[in-house]
């Protein structure tokens, strides 16, 4: 079983970090709300095609208590800033670094999505070029709880 | 109203992906013989492994989690400045040496690194250079598999 197998029906690991507008954003501040986490980097093409899916869901499921929160895996900042002034998502943009990613189970690759429930639990992860119809169904289905 | 907003804000998401998509080299104009597997490779670091040099080319974060034992950061290829990190590396090398490159970010058919650093050390005059060739991402086809990783102290 891989490390990030692991991860599935236990308890987000906690985090608490500044986005890139310079608020704090703690994971465990969203109990109540379904998360989706996602792992992605402003060089991965795959990921940017799940950007605006990501931004359509983040206003579409709101007032049922979706919260998107994107993690760049990207070495600068500044790339990832360049791009967010163009596209301007709804949720928080968090730098990530190796020690994030060696807590979901080492993100070795990109894109990497979890789903998180209201109590803070992972229900689904997400790999690669997800099949994003699948994910928005578990979406709904927590949302739904 | 806002809902035309939302498309165009959608739109805007949607064409700043392709385009980028479109501007990379691709991974698939390595040519076959050129590439290696990563049985193949694991295979060789067991049992000749100081022949190779090996250079990740891909993402520095994901290189701090995990690499191939014995492999050096000179990326991204993608970039400007990883190019030219690359290029520093290898340039006081004989061109025949057995260089072996990878990245492993993302699905090999949308990798962005992998090809520039090929094209350049071809350019450069290097002969004997090979891309590892990861399906899908190194965490799935190389750690997920048992191979050899650690990651950076």
């Amino acid at each position: 079983m891989s490390a990030s197998d692991t991860l599935l029906n236990r308890p987000a690991p906690p985090f608490s970090r500044a986005d890139l507008s310079g608020a704090r954003i703690t994971l465990s501040a969203y109990q109540g709300k379904v998360v989706l986490l996602n792992f992605w980097a402003t060089w991965c093409a795959p990921c940017r095609i799940e950007l605006p899916r990501f931004a359509a869901w983040q206003k579409q499921f709101a007032p049922e208590g979706l919260q998107v929160l994107a993690v760049s895996m990207d070495d600068d900042p500044a790339a990832v800033r360049s791009l967010l002034r163009k596209l301007r998502p709804d949720y928080p943009i968090l730098m990530g670094d190796a020690k994030l990613g060696e807590m979901y189970g080492g993100i070795l690759g990109l894109p990497v999505t979890f789903l998180i429930d209201r109590h803070g639990t992972i229900r689904a992860r997400f790999e690669g070029e997800a099949d994003l119809g699948a994910m928005e169904s578990q979406l709904r289905k927590l949302l739904s709880h | 109203m806002h809902r035309n907003r939302v498309v165009l804000a959608a739109l805007g998401f949607v064409s700043f992906a392709v385009a980028h998509a479109q501007s990379a080299i691709s991974a698939t104009s390595i040519p076959k013989d050129q590439l290696i597997q990563p049985e193949q490779l694991n295979r060789e670091l067991q049992s000749h492994p100081r022949d190779l040099l090996i250079l990740q080319v891909g993402s520095h974060v994901l290189f701090e989690e995990a690499h191939i034992p014995g492999s050096e950061y000179a990326g991204p290829g993608s970039r400007p400045a990883g190019l030219d990190a690359l290029r520093a590396r290898v340039a006081a090398l004989p061109r025949s040496r057995s260089v072996v490159i990878y990245c492993g970010c993302c699905p090999w058919e949308k990798c962005p690194n992998i090809a520039p650093a090929w094209q350049l050390l071809h350019q450069m005059g290097f002969t004997h250079v090979r891309a590892l060739c990861i399906a899908n991402n190194f965490g799935s086809d190389w750690v997920a598999k048992g191979y050899p990783a650690e990651k950076s102290q």
